[in-house]
């Protein structure tokens, strides 16, 4: 456990009932009691259980992480709470649309550091490109950073998906 | 399921309510719910209380489900129904009631067309309760009914709402009865984890300034919890002291109780809190008005804290020992395991911390003085310490529900509770306008107890219309006013923190409550000086009907002891009774409230 008080970052995995309302259940709660929200990506899985899986990145102290957990798990439609960032090596991914307005050299660049960063090119036209792009979070953020100057004009993210490492399933 | 057994929905909800055992309804009808009054009108096996406004049947049916244990049922129409609902479902989900909240909503195919008397309920009310269903197909009705009652009574109780279109209560429906399966994710944790109790049990076979501290959670788990707490003190010999939830839980005569404690709690219970080892809290979720300054709340002590919701625990107050469960499952089981242990408890320290606490409880912090001389101002304690002992001496059983202020903080320091289940005051919420419907609830349940509604003059006026709810049904709730003139609380912290500037709290064009009371078709009853008050009491306690006592009271009067907000449990104001007051109040104290 960290330092009382020292904030860290946590990816929760939240299984629940498909149903109507879970969803505003989870934002509400968060939102309600003050907890931040960095990403959250939600969408059916288990076919045949009618059961869906929300993916949520926080931070906070480690008490307001465990009170997160506790109080996500105390909502009825809830089946169980996973602390990927506690329970072991995880695995996140985000995938990204990244367009880019540029003209000339930077072109050129664009297209290097996509090809350094295995972003494929999704469209282009003779005054803009997008990039399809998934990884970490961090190594996405990093692409951004490199594409601003570049002529970085809009961005669509996924939020997200992650899983424990291993045999381990929640 | 085959098309014989298909009945209108409004039927089948009926009988799901039935196998329930729900024997009360407190609702008020509308557009949207006039399906399931038809169906009402045409059984006997459940009889429905009309209120005179919706936010006083849910407060009608807290009363009902804390006087018995069991849930309490509230009917509703849709939009604004179910808006006025609102209050009395976070009421409930800030105190652990149980209740099931019936709501009227229009028609599914007109559902989010801003139709007539249309909200969105289930929006609204998502914060409001511990969990919610909108039913939208005829098949699901009977079991959404069932599996209600069953989330709202386990685990920790709270209020849950069923909002109802009306085409699913008109439609045919399947019936089906209560699942015997577990529900398929919400599976509270009733049974205490073995390991706990034995790690529980070895901080308290070596403490020496122990206390225990209990909360609404053990009156929730039942008679059985609040005997086995009692058994519990009594055994180790500890000191015990209850949040205002709490009271009744163990018995006042009790010299083991040190009262209540918390921001207008006794002396020696927040001394005691403040100066322990070994704390044990069982029930009880260390609200900020009761550990005051949280980084100097109880700075010594190893803390055990046993409750039902595992979000309760690490919440506010970092604990040592978590034991989750029921609260008469774990005192059965800390008495076991205290009985089983062979560690003798430190007896000699216990002996200096008990010296310490009595000489803790000889400041006699509760001590106010009344002019004894006819003509005398009536002090507010000194109503309640002579309501107390009358309704004692009476003999009946009592049944004591507040509103919210001074009134309220005085009947929990000076009327004494025997036994759980007797006391119901809003809490967590602070709801003004909760006792008189409590009362009638309360008054419902038990019909031939003495039920009285310790209110202020301020609190009363906000659910007065119930008023004609009492007469209808001719229920002998009795209304003890403590009138000051003012919003008393609010005057108090106006006082001491605000520079004595009474902004808008001075209760100006009050009613005539005894002309108001014979309106109602009640009895109104005033004591405007000290020799006017037993005969008061006397009265209003051998009036077979409703009353209203106006009760003249000191408009000076504050309520002490009382820890400022942002203050620690030693930096305690005792009143002007006692010397060297220190007032603790800071300017971070100010934005607490």
């Amino acid at each position: 456990m960290a330092e009382p008080g020292a904030f860290r970052t946590a990816t929760i995995s939240v299984l629940v009932d498909n149903e109507s309302g879970v969803l505003a259940r989870v934002i509400g709660l968060f939102s309600g009691r003050g907890y931040n929200i960095d990403s959250l990506t939600v969408a059916p899985v288990e076919d045949g259980r009618g059961r869906s899986r929300i993916n949520v990145v926080t931070s906070g102290t480690e008490m307001v992480i465990e009170q997160i957990k506790a109080q996500l798990d105390r909502l009825v439609p809830v089946h169980r709470v996973a602390d990927l960032t506690q329970e072991g090596p995880h695995l996140a991914r985000e995938m990204a649309l990244i367009k880019i307005l540029c003209a000339g050299e930077q072109r050129a660049e664009a297209l290097r550091l996509a090809d350094a960063f295995r972003a494929r090119v999704v469209d282009a036209t003779t005054a803009s490109f997008v990039f399809e792009m998934t990884g970490n979070p961090d190594k996405l953020d990093a692409f951004l950073d490199l594409m601003r100057p570049l002529g970085l004009a809009e961005v669509s993210r996924t939020g997200v998906a992650a899983i424990a490492r291993g045999a381990r399933v929640i | 399921m085959t098309t014989s057994e298909m009945r209108p929905g409004a039927e089948i909800l009926l009988r799901a309510l039935k196998d329930q055992g729900v024997e009360v309804i407190f609702g008020y009808p509308g557009g949207a719910v006039l399906p399931i009054y038809d169906a009402i009108f045409q059984q006997n096996a459940i009889r429905h209380i009309l209120v005179r406004h919706e936010q006083a049947a849910v407060h009608a049916a807290e009363g009902y489900a804390r006087s018995t244990g069991k849930v309490g049922v509230v009917l509703v129409t849709s939009g604004p129904g179910a808006t006025n609902a609102v209050t009395g479902l976070v009421d409930a989900l800030m105190d652990s009631i149980p209740i099931v909240c019936l709501t009227g909503q229009v028609p599914t195919h007109l559902i989010g067309n801003d139709a007539f008397q249309e909200a969105d309920t289930t929006g609204i009310t998502r914060p409001a309760t511990k969990h919610n269903y909108l039913v939208k197909r005829a098949e699901d009705l009977a079991r959404i009914v069932h599996e209600a009652f069953y989330v709202a009574r386990s685990g920790r109780p709270g209020p849950v709402v069923v909002d109802l279109p009306k085409d699913i209560v008109i439609n045919p429906a399947p019936y089906a009865p209560a699942a015997s399966t577990p529900h398929r994710s919400y599976r509270p944790v009733v049974a205490p984890d073995a390991q706990a109790i034995a790690r529980a049990i070895a901080l308290l076979k070596q403490a020496k300034r122990p206390i225990i501290y209990a909360g609404g959670g053990v009156i929730n788990a039942g008679p059985e919890a609040a005997a086995a707490l009692t058994r519990l003190v009594r055994e180790t010999g500890f000191p015990c002291t209850t949040t205002l939830m709490g009271l009744g839980a163990f018995p006042a005569s009790d010299q083991r109780f040190l009262g209540m404690l918390g921001m207008h709690g006794t002396y020696e219970a927040n001394l005691a809190m403040h100066g322990c080892d070994v704390m044990l809290n069982i029930g009880a979720r260390f609200d900020d008005r009761v550990t005051g300054r949280l980084n100097a709340f109880s700075p010594g002590a190893r803390k055990i804290h046993a409750d039902i919701d595992p979000s309760s625990i690490n919440k506010n107050v970092p604990v040592d020992v978590a034991i989750v469960g029921d609260a008469g499952r774990i005192l059965e089981a800390l008495l076991a395991a205290w009985r089983a242990d062979a560690a003798t408890p430190e007896r000699a320290a216990l002996a200096a911390w008990w010296r310490q606490i009595e000489a803790w409880r000889a400041k006699d912090c509760l001590r106010y003085t009344q002019a004894p001389a006819p003509g005398s101002i009536i002090k507010p304690q000194h109503a309640i310490r002579r309501l107390y002992e009358l309704t004692l001496a009476a003999g009946r059983e009592t049944f004591i529900t507040t509103e919210v202020g001074q009134h309220q903080m005085w009947a929990a320091q000076h009327f004494r509770f025997e036994k759980p289940n007797h006391w119901m005051t809003s809490g967590g919420l602070g709801t003004m306008g909760y006792g008189l419907p409590a009362a009638m609830g309360v008054q419902i349940a038990h019909p031939e107890a003495l039920v009285i509604d310790i209110a202020g003059e301020a609190s009363i006026l906000m659910n007065i219309q119930e008023m004609s709810t009492i007469a209808q049904y001719r229920l002998p709730v009795k209304v003890f006013i403590l009138n000051n003139q003012y919003m008393g609380m609010v005057r108090q912290w106006q006082e001491l923190l605000h520079g004595g500037r009474y902004a808008e709290s001075y209760s100006a064009a009050l009613p005539d409550f005894v002309k108001l009371a014979e309106s109602f078709h009640a009895t109104g009853l005033r004591a405007r000086t000290i020799e006017e008050l037993d005969p008061v009491i006397h009265e209003m306690l051998a009036t077979d009907r409703a009353v209203i006592a106006d009760i003249a009271v000191d408009q000076a009067e504050n309520c002490f002891p009382m820890i400022p907000s942002g203050a620690a449990h030693n930096d305690m104001i005792l009143g002007p009774e006692h010397e060297g007051d220190a007032a603790g109040i800071t300017d971070e104290g100010l934005v607490l409230v």
